[in-house]
């Protein structure tokens, strides 16, 4: 009699444990919401999330859109504490401005196999705020130039293996130029935005040794270094670029590149995978890498952009949300995708661990040179002259956007001939001037 | 009196009205092109593309892989019937009131709900995600029901006042006289009479509120997000994606067509109810 009824005790209590286990781990599964924008790598994360869920019984909501549109749905969210997101697709640019204003949780404690000193420092000053890390870099770029090596054989070039100036590089272009087989000798970004033409007109306007504001913020676009750089760039396009440049921006150039359209190229170092490609690029065994060029200085050169993921303060789930940022931006999780989709299709640019792993360099023989440009791209020392902001290509502060999109807009038009250079640097001038004023940073 | 039209005159304007019509339809008809091809080939020069590159469904299925279409599409069809039938509720009494028994102020008020339209949504857009904020329906379903209807409802007002002034308020009174309860008067006399009218503001309004896409982006994360935000999940700047895209604008746009198609000739009656005299 005794016995049964320790048996059934004993039952109750294994029942009731077996009820808090589940309960416990029924507390500790959350659903976590990732806004995200649509690119390879995204896409490759989305595909091996399900790897996470499976260890740690979470589940990921995904909510995939457009770049501009994810910008826009993403400050709406966190500027009104919102609370729809646990994690952010953010860049470069919002990184430390968002940080700063104290919309995100810091992450500095992601655990001890986390190994933060893995990350590249410019990657993380990059994503920092006042020495905090608000942002985990998921992929990061610079920017180099492309240059069809079979074509450059055929004239005689010889690829110097010091950074060239851009003088130096029409002179190479004007070599490789040939529109009657068509072949031009360069495509760059004219399609207006601080995202599109700007990403290579601001360092372009670095190497001229031009800035975006004096250190009192004072807008200098209408400078002499401005105009010099200005006005290579529409010299150099309606010269030797493909007709109707206003219409193209990164995805264009990089089609007509893949196409065997042009003979150079300076744009994204992440373009390289797609670009060594056979299954998507026709020069894929013809195409070979150099540093984007200086010309005054070789300052801020090549541009710097991570996209990184961020936990903003209004999520609910901010534990669950680290998680899987420790997970996703981790070297185990680059392996993983080396291992799964193929080295080429690593994400770049963020660990020291991926560049001395044998199996990426020797998939990806762009490896080295996007190293260096990475490491040589420092977005708190990019300009000739001393300035207030930090940013290779873009400026860290929120006034930006709105005035590099009004930029990039009148450097297209002067470039599609619509106005003169000189008119399109005094447009900028006003009105940046005016937008600087409006802000409170200058009288 | 019938205008006398010469046979080459009628040729002519059909070709015309042809070209002018696949000018239009001629956008949808490249999305389904597109849709049909592999990413490779998608961004080849027109001529190739149709020319010299093969047809696949490859994109079909990795749209369907990645996404749940079924979720998005249920979320769409929710939304947009919601929002109409909640619409509808409200502007049946309204444009009875405004075009039966119209008091002083009646056109201002048209005008003024007319107006509202005329207003940037991206003006409101903080305040009306604070209410939803407060509220708690945020990426709700309930929520866009709400707001669309909101958002659409000067049009069904305007659409149903402008069927109703058709009708001869004397049939209305003739109701009445037998003894007709206003209830019964609506719903058995003026309904049935307006049924061309109020079927095409249905469909009209269906069709808007199922290509919305400011709110319906601004205000869904991943529960509620209905098919504008499956197509915009496959718009990237960085990497072509035009073969999934199209894949999946044509998923997205092929309910809404094909209901169109079906009941093309009630939403041509009911937009040209009462032109012709």
């Amino acid at each position: 009699m005794r016995s049964k009824s320790l048996i059934r005790k004993n039952r109750i209590l294994i029942g009731a444990s077996a009820l808090v286990s589940v309960a416990a781990t029924a507390s500790v599964a959350e659903e976590i919401t990732i806004a995200t924008v649509n690119n390879s790598d995204m896409i490759i994360m989305q595909e091996l999330s399900s790897k996470w869920e499976e260890q740690t019984g979470h589940s990921v909501e995904w909510v995939v859109l457009e770049e501009n549109v994810l910008r826009q749905r993403v400050t709406t969210d966190i500027a009104t504490d919102g609370g729809s997101f646990d994690i952010i697709t953010i860049g470069a640019y919002e990184a430390p401005i968002w940080g700063g204003q104290d919309w995100l949780v810091a992450l500095e404690d992601l655990g001890d196999d986390y190994d933060y000193g893995d990350i590249f420092e410019p990657v993380r000053n990059g994503l920092s705020a006042d020495g905090t890390l608000y942002a985990v870099p998921f992929y990061a770029e610079s920017s180099f130039t492309f240059y069809r090596t079979d074509l450059f054989e055929d004239a005689g070039i010889e690829v110097p293996s010091e950074q060239m100036t851009y003088d130096e590089f029409s002179e190479i272009v004007a070599m490789v130029h040939d529109p009657d087989n068509g072949v031009y000798g360069t495509c760059q970004r004219g399609k207006a935005g601080w995202g599109e033409n700007m990403a290579f007109v601001g360092p372009l306007v670095n190497a001229f040794g031009g800035r975006w504001f004096d250190m009192g913020w004072n807008p200098t676009i209408d400078s002499s270094e401005w105009k010099a750089a200005i006005n290579y760039y529409v010299d150099l396009m309606n010269n030797f670029g493909p007709p109707g440049a206003t219409a193209n921006g990164h995805n264009e150039n990089r089609a007509l590149f893949a196409d065997g359209k042009c003979a150079t190229w300076v744009d994204a170092t992440s373009a390289a995978g797609y670009i060594f490609n056979p299954d998507e690029s026709s020069v894929h065994d013809r195409t070979g890498f150099f540093q984007a060029p200086k010309q005054v200085t070789d300052k801020g050169t090549g541009w710097f952009w991570a996209w990184a993921l961020a936990v903003p303060k209004s999520s609910q789930k901010v534990e669950a949300a680290k998680e899987f940022l420790a997970w996703s931006t981790s070297k185990e999780y680059v392996e993983l995708v080396g291992e799964t989709k193929g080295w080429v299709a690593a994400p770049p640019g963020t660990r020291q661990s991926t560049y001395d792993n044998a199996s990426y360099v020797e998939a990806a023989p762009f490896a080295a040179t996007v190293l260096n440009s990475i490491l040589a791209a420092n977005p708190a020392d990019a300009t000739k002259d001393p300035v207030p902001y930090t940013g290779v290509q873009f400026v860290a502060i929120p006034e930006f956007q709105g005035i590099g999109n009004y930029v990039g807009q009148q450097i297209s038009a002067a470039l599609a001939g619509q106005q003169s250079v000189d008119q399109a640097l005094a447009n900028s001038q006003q009105f940046a001037v005016r937008e600087m004023t409006k802000a409170g940073y200058i009288n | 009196m019938a205008r006398n039209v010469t046979t080459s005159r009628k040729s002519i304007n059909t070709i015309a009205a042809g070209a002018l019509g696949f000018l239009m339809f001629f956008p949808v008809l490249w999305i389904v092109i597109l849709s049909f091809k592999t990413e490779g080939n998608a961004i080849k020069a027109p001529l190739e593309i149709l020319l010299n590159t093969g047809w696949t469904t490859e994109s079909y299925g990795a749209v369907q892989a990645r996404s749940n279409y079924f979720k998005h599409f249920s979320n769409s069809l929710i939304i947009s019937l919601g929002s109409t039938f909640l619409g509808m509720l409200i502007a049946i009494p309204a444009a009875w009131s405004m075009a039966f028994v119209p008091a002083k102020r009646t056109k201002n008020v048209l005008m003024w709900m007319l107006s509202t339209k005329m207003l940037p949504p991206v003006g409101v857009l903080i305040p009306i995600y604070l209410i939803f904020r407060d509220l708690g329906i945020l990426d709700t379903r309930t929520g866009l029901v709400i707001v669309l209807m909101l958002i659409n409802l000067p049009i069904i007002v305007w659409m149903l006042y402008t069927y109703f002034r058709e009708i001869p308020g004397e049939i209305l009174e003739a109701a009445r006289m037998d003894g007709a309860s206003l209830r019964e008067e609506v719903i058995h006399v003026l309904v049935p009479m307006a049924i061309p009218g109020m079927a095409s503001t249905v469909l009209l309004n269906v069709i808007l509120a199922w290509n919305e896409a400011f709110w319906t982006l601004n205000l869904t994360a991943a529960k509620a997000a209905p098919l504008t935000a499956f197509i915009a999940s496959y718009s990237s700047p960085e990497g072509l994606f035009y073969a999934k895209l199209s894949a999946a604008s044509v998923m997205a746009i092929a309910p809404i067509l094909i209901m169109g198609w079906f009941s093309q000739k009630q939403l041509v009656r009911g937009l040209t109810f009462g032109a012709v005299k």
